[in-house]
């Protein structure tokens, strides 16, 4: 496949729609120069690093942080894979859209690392979570990291958005002990406008999830003019309130701190005049999915 | 050695049987009763608490009463720089008549000087810093006391000047060696002020006076000659403790008997000693537990209840809160703000895996939301994972409230001072009354190696200061040549460094000695000589751009290194990157071997800390361009930090790598200093208190040694740069020590504030 165009052609009605592709590991453009700091870059020709992938000895890796409170329950290796199919508005890594900007690291190495952290996942309760990007862009790169994880009795967690849920197999569900699961927006039409994709298939994953019983962490980032109307966030909190093993909702108020890499990567950024929610904006939004009786934050 | 301590209850000598005097009533016997033991007695009579918070106390109206009396006094002090100063009595223990916040309301009494904030002049010290204080702040210096100082009675610092070498004043005037106390106390000795509580003061001095017989024994060579002056000096100084307490009322001749008569006994000797010294650090030991002992007997006996045992605690550390000592300005903006590190060490294990928590450790802490948060004393968690989970949460929640706790690793320091060890300082475990330190600051190994490339000569003053040796040639700064010629220069930099703590501390023993301090101590202690480094991180930094990119050195006309170009990526200290973080290692490893092989004063073990205290900000405002891309100027990391933006993985791999330093390698301490904002813990309180928990025990897990916690939010930080009277107290920790925000200088707050704060994006 050829790269992305620096600039994705924009469209009047929101997110560009962009063709899903060949994972494909690319060069050093504009990639984050610390993200995989500890990692091991392999240095594997283009050939034999596309059969690697393939086989899920190889990802596509953009960066790793150990963080608190964020990306799941307790102190948790977070690793944020390249590459996502979505390209939504607001996206605050928006360097992580392609895969070509992460850096090649074989599931060896990654493993290594999230062994390394065994401890501190016991003395926080925390573990590992995959994000990105979009993890479930490499598959087999995902589930052989998920296995090993749960081999050194680490608790797991993705950061999806359900787009390609598909994706997931039942095997890699197993290794799976909860689901963060973005959902963007309820009415269909605002999904699009936001992400430039169609919303079913992150509603078929959740249900998916519910009914084998993967506990679930929703998340609705909320931005004003575009995902903050009353009946568009009633339908994804009738949605969530739907799925039995919702543990937690949280809404995230929009913010302007990603924007700096927007222009630093040559992108348009649509959302430089968006101010972030009000106090009030946001209470009123966390209430909507309160008095369906979930747990909100 | 065991001294016999005469027994209260007895008449007629030792004995092991329970006694019925009233001071140690239903205390189990041991040991502790035959000579000074006072691990021993905690060790027999405490009771480990494993509950939560519940039980305390809030403040009483007599306790808001007289803290208020204070906190109305602190804007005027804030403003003047000093409250009000005695210029004329050189303090002594007696030399001031006793002093009151509000003599009808306390329950703790004593003051330094006659009235509380008039600060004491100490000259033994330098007579030189007592002139240059008093008329920074508008006192006219006596005559007669400059007469004496200059004249008949030499001083600690006219002695250092004496006998140092030129090389060692090059140093100085470098400031690649800095921050050294030959101007002042040194500090960072913990007399063990719970002696006197225990025994009384009669029962120490014949204790002293068993060892001077030993002493006489001996014949009189040099050192057995300066033992038993030092002696007779720490007899004299006990005298007076009792002359002063007798002032104020009490006689502590023998063994306290209540709670409130331990906790007044105890403070008078730790008033002693802080009325005779101006030391750096001038800390209080571990006295919680030992607290404990007597508040639970009083509390068992109905004599107390919660809410007066609560009050005796917050009194004390009322007098605690306001240790002042007269310095200079210049003195504070190294130090930030005005330290007094009146460090108290709390909890930990004991060698037997009981918790060392008592009640009492609980106490202590409740005195931060009774009086507010403050800087001093300079409360520390002798942090373990196998702490009580409801202490350990109260720590977090605490912090998560304050941000005015440090925490250090109990487990590496009960490995290597028992489990009757504190803190002075910031980070300067010592065995109490057993071990004391010569405080000997730090070098800046970053400057130092600027110093190896430019063959010796100072970056900025282009002087020669080291010995010459051929600057490093050609267009790229080879990593190989850089590592021989910086071993070099630090094997030269080990020789002086040393050599000027042997002059400081040779002349601080014979000039200013600790009477005081040095009479609640065993004869024979373990000496350390206590040297440090600063600038660790910029030194690592920069070695890894020199092995890892490619670094161009920009001369100038006279051929000197001032600047660096540095092309390409290279792995940097702070994000768990062995690549990077091997070349800290290896730096403290190598230069505590360097050190170790320098002769000390009075055969002081060798040791090392990395910490910069507060003063980061002047180390880096003495240092030039630095081959990682630092420019000229600008501050240091605090501590044993990561450079400021160059941790991205998050606090904890930043911790992490932190807690590679290896301790054995760097036993006076290694300072971490995190910020993170609330949400950076977690959504809910719950959640937030866990999660910090979580945290510090990965961190000492992982032998992480010390870590300060700040919880805030930038915005706060900046609303009160602009608007100080609206945060009066907001207190935060920077490398090991915790500050008033608005008495930081401007150039040392927008330090803090550009400092890395973790969070959730």
């Amino acid at each position: 496949m050829s790269t992305q165009p620096a600039t994705l052609p924009a469209t009047t009605d929101g997110a560009p729609v962009i063709e899903l592709t060949t994972p494909l590991v690319g060069g050093a453009l504009g990639r984050s120069s610390t993200g995989t700091a500890g990692l091991d870059v392999s240095d594997a020709d283009r050939h034999e690093r596309l059969a690697q992938m393939r086989a899920g000895e190889l990802g596509s890796v953009h960066s790793w942080e150990l963080v608190t409170a964020v990306d799941g329950p307790g102190t948790r290796l977070t690793v944020f894979l390249a590459g996502c199919p979505l390209r939504c508005l607001y996206c605050h890594n928006p360097d992580t859209m392609e895969m070509r900007r992460g850096e090649p690291v074989t599931a060896d190495q990654l493993l290594a690392r999230i062994a390394r952290y065994r401890g501190i996942f016991t003395a926080t309760g925390g573990g590992l979570t995959i994000s990105g990007g979009e993890p479930l862009m490499q598959p087999a790169f995902v589930r052989r990291i998920l296995r090993g994880a749960k081999e050194l009795g680490i608790h797991t967690t993705i950061d999806t958005s359900g787009f390609l849920g598909a994706h997931c197999s039942d095997a890699m569900l197993d290794d799976l002990d909860l689901v963060l699961l973005d959902v963007k927006s309820g009415d269909p039409d605002t999904y699009r406008r936001v992400t430039g994709r169609d919303l079913q298939p992150t509603l078929d994953f959740g249900r998916r999830l519910a009914a084998r019983g993967t506990e679930i962490w929703v998340r609705f980032v909320l931005v004003p003019g575009l995902t903050d109307d009353v009946a568009n966030v009633d339908v994804v909190a009738d949605y969530v309130a739907s799925l039995a093993t919702v543990s937690r909702v949280e809404v995230l108020p929009f913010h302007q701190m990603g924007q700096d890499k927007w222009q630093s990567l040559g992108l348009r950024y649509e959302l430089a005049d968006t101010r972030a929610p009000s106090p009030q904006l946001v209470e009123r939004v966390r209430g909507q999915f309160r008095a369906r009786g979930l747990t909100v934050h | 050695m065991t001294t016999t301590v005469p027994n209260p209850g007895s008449t007629t000598g030792p004995t092991r049987t329970a006694t019925t005097a009233p001071a140690w009533r239903g205390f189990v016997p041991g040991p502790w009763q035959d000579g000074v033991d006072v691990r021993d007695f905690i060790q027999r009579n405490y009771t480990p608490y494993t509950g939560d918070a519940g039980f305390l106390a809030g403040a009483t109206a007599r306790t808001a009463g007289v803290w208020a009396k204070l906190t109305a006094m602190f804007p005027e002090e804030r403003a003047k720089g000093v409250y009000d100063v005695d210029a004329t009595t050189p303090s002594t223990i007696t030399a001031h008549a006793p002093g009151y916040i509000d003599a009808e309301n306390e329950i703790i009494v004593g003051l330094q000087t006659d009235a509380p904030l008039k600060r004491a002049i100490m000259p033994n010290g330098g007579y030189r810093m007592v002139e240059n204080a008093l008329r920074t702040y508008g006192y006219e210096p006596d005559p007669t006391v400059a007469k004496i100082f200059t004249e008949y009675r030499k001083t600690h610092n006219a002695g250092v000047f004496d006998v140092y070498p030129p090389n060692v004043r090059a140093a100085r005037k470098s400031h690649i060696v800095t921050g050294l106390p030959d101007a002042y106390g040194r500090g960072r000795i913990i007399g063990d002020y719970r002696r006197v509580a225990l025994y009384g003061v009669d029962a120490l001095v014949a204790a002293k006076g068993l060892e001077r017989a030993e002493l006489d024994l001996e014949r009189s060579t040099e050192d057995v000659i300066r033992d038993r002056e030092e002696l007779a000096e720490q007899v004299r100084a006990l005298g007076e403790l009792k002359t002063m307490a007798a002032s104020y009322g009490y006689d502590i001749s023998g063994p306290a008997t209540t709670a409130r008569e331990a906790v007044q006994w105890l403070y008078f000797a730790y008033l002693a000693a802080v009325k005779e010294q101006n030391g750096a650090a001038m800390s209080l030991g571990r006295t919680s537990t030992f607290v404990d002992v007597y508040l639970e007997r009083d509390l068992a006996d109905g004599v107390l209840d919660e809410t007066a045992a609560q009050e005796i605690i917050d009194d004390f550390v009322i007098k605690l809160r306001i240790v002042r000592f007269l310095r200079t300005p210049e003195y504070d903006a190294l130090f930030s703000g005005d330290p007094t590190w009146v460090t108290e060490s709390i909890g930990g294990m004991g060698d037997d895996g009981r918790p060392l928590v008592t009640r009492t450790s609980f106490r202590y802490l409740q005195t931060l939301y009774n009086l507010g948060p403050a800087p001093e004393p300079n409360l520390t968690v002798l942090w373990s994972a196998a702490l009580p989970d409801g202490f350990k949460q109260f720590c977090a929640q605490v912090s998560i409230d304050t941000s005015a706790i440090q925490y250090e690793s109990d487990d590496l320091l009960r490995g290597q001072c028992g489990d009757d060890a504190a803190i002075a300082c910031c980070v300067s475990g010592m065995t109490v009354g057993k071990q004391m330190q010569f405080f000997g600051a730090r070098v800046n190994v970053a400057k130092a190696l600027l110093y190896a490339i430019n063959g010796g000569r100072d970056e900025i003053s282009g002087e020669q200061v080291a010995p010459a040796t051929a600057p490093l040639a050609g267009d790229v700064l080879d990593h190989d040549e850089v590592r021989a010629a910086y071993d070099r220069l630090l094997d030269w930099l080990a020789e002086t460094y040393v050599d000027a703590l042997n002059c400081i501390h040779y002349m601080h023993d014979k000039y200013a000695y600790e009477r005081l301090e040095m009479a609640l101590h065993d004869r024979t202690v373990l000496r350390t000589l206590a040297c440090g480094i600063a600038g660790l991180s910029v030194a690592v930094d920069s070695l890894s751009a020199i092995r890892y990119a490619t670094v161009r050195p920009v001369r100038d006309e006279t051929g000197l290194v001032v600047d660096y170009d540095v092309e390409g990526e290279y792995p940097t200290y702070g994000n768990d990157d062995d690549r990077a973080d091997d070349i800290a290692v290896e730096l403290v490893r190598s230069f505590m071997a360097k050190i170790r092989r320098q002769p000390t004063y009075r055969g002081a073990v060798h040791t090392q800390s990395v910490l910069t205290i507060t003063s980061n900000v002047v180390y880096g405002k003495h240092t030039g361009n630095t081959p990682d891309g630092r420019r000229a100027g600008q501050p240091f990391a605090p501590g044993a930090n990561p450079m400021n933006g160059r941790d991205t993985h998050g606090m904890l791999a930043s911790a992490l790598s932190v807690a590679k330093l290896p301790y054995d390698d760097a036993q006076d301490g290694i300072s971490l200093t995190s910020t993170v904002v609330p949400s950076g813990l977690g959504r809910t309180r719950r959640e937030q208190v866990g999660n910090l928990v979580g945290l510090l025990d990965a961190y000492t897990l992982s032998h992480g040694f010390h870590v300060n916690v700040n919880v805030l939010n930038r915005d706060t930080l900046t609303d009160a740069m602009e608007n100080p009277d609206k945060y009066p107290q907001l207190t935060i920790r920077v490398s090991g020590y915790a500050v008033n925000f608005t008495r930081l200088t401007r150039e040392q707050q927008l330090d803090v504030l550009s400092r890395t704060f973790h969070g959730a994006v």
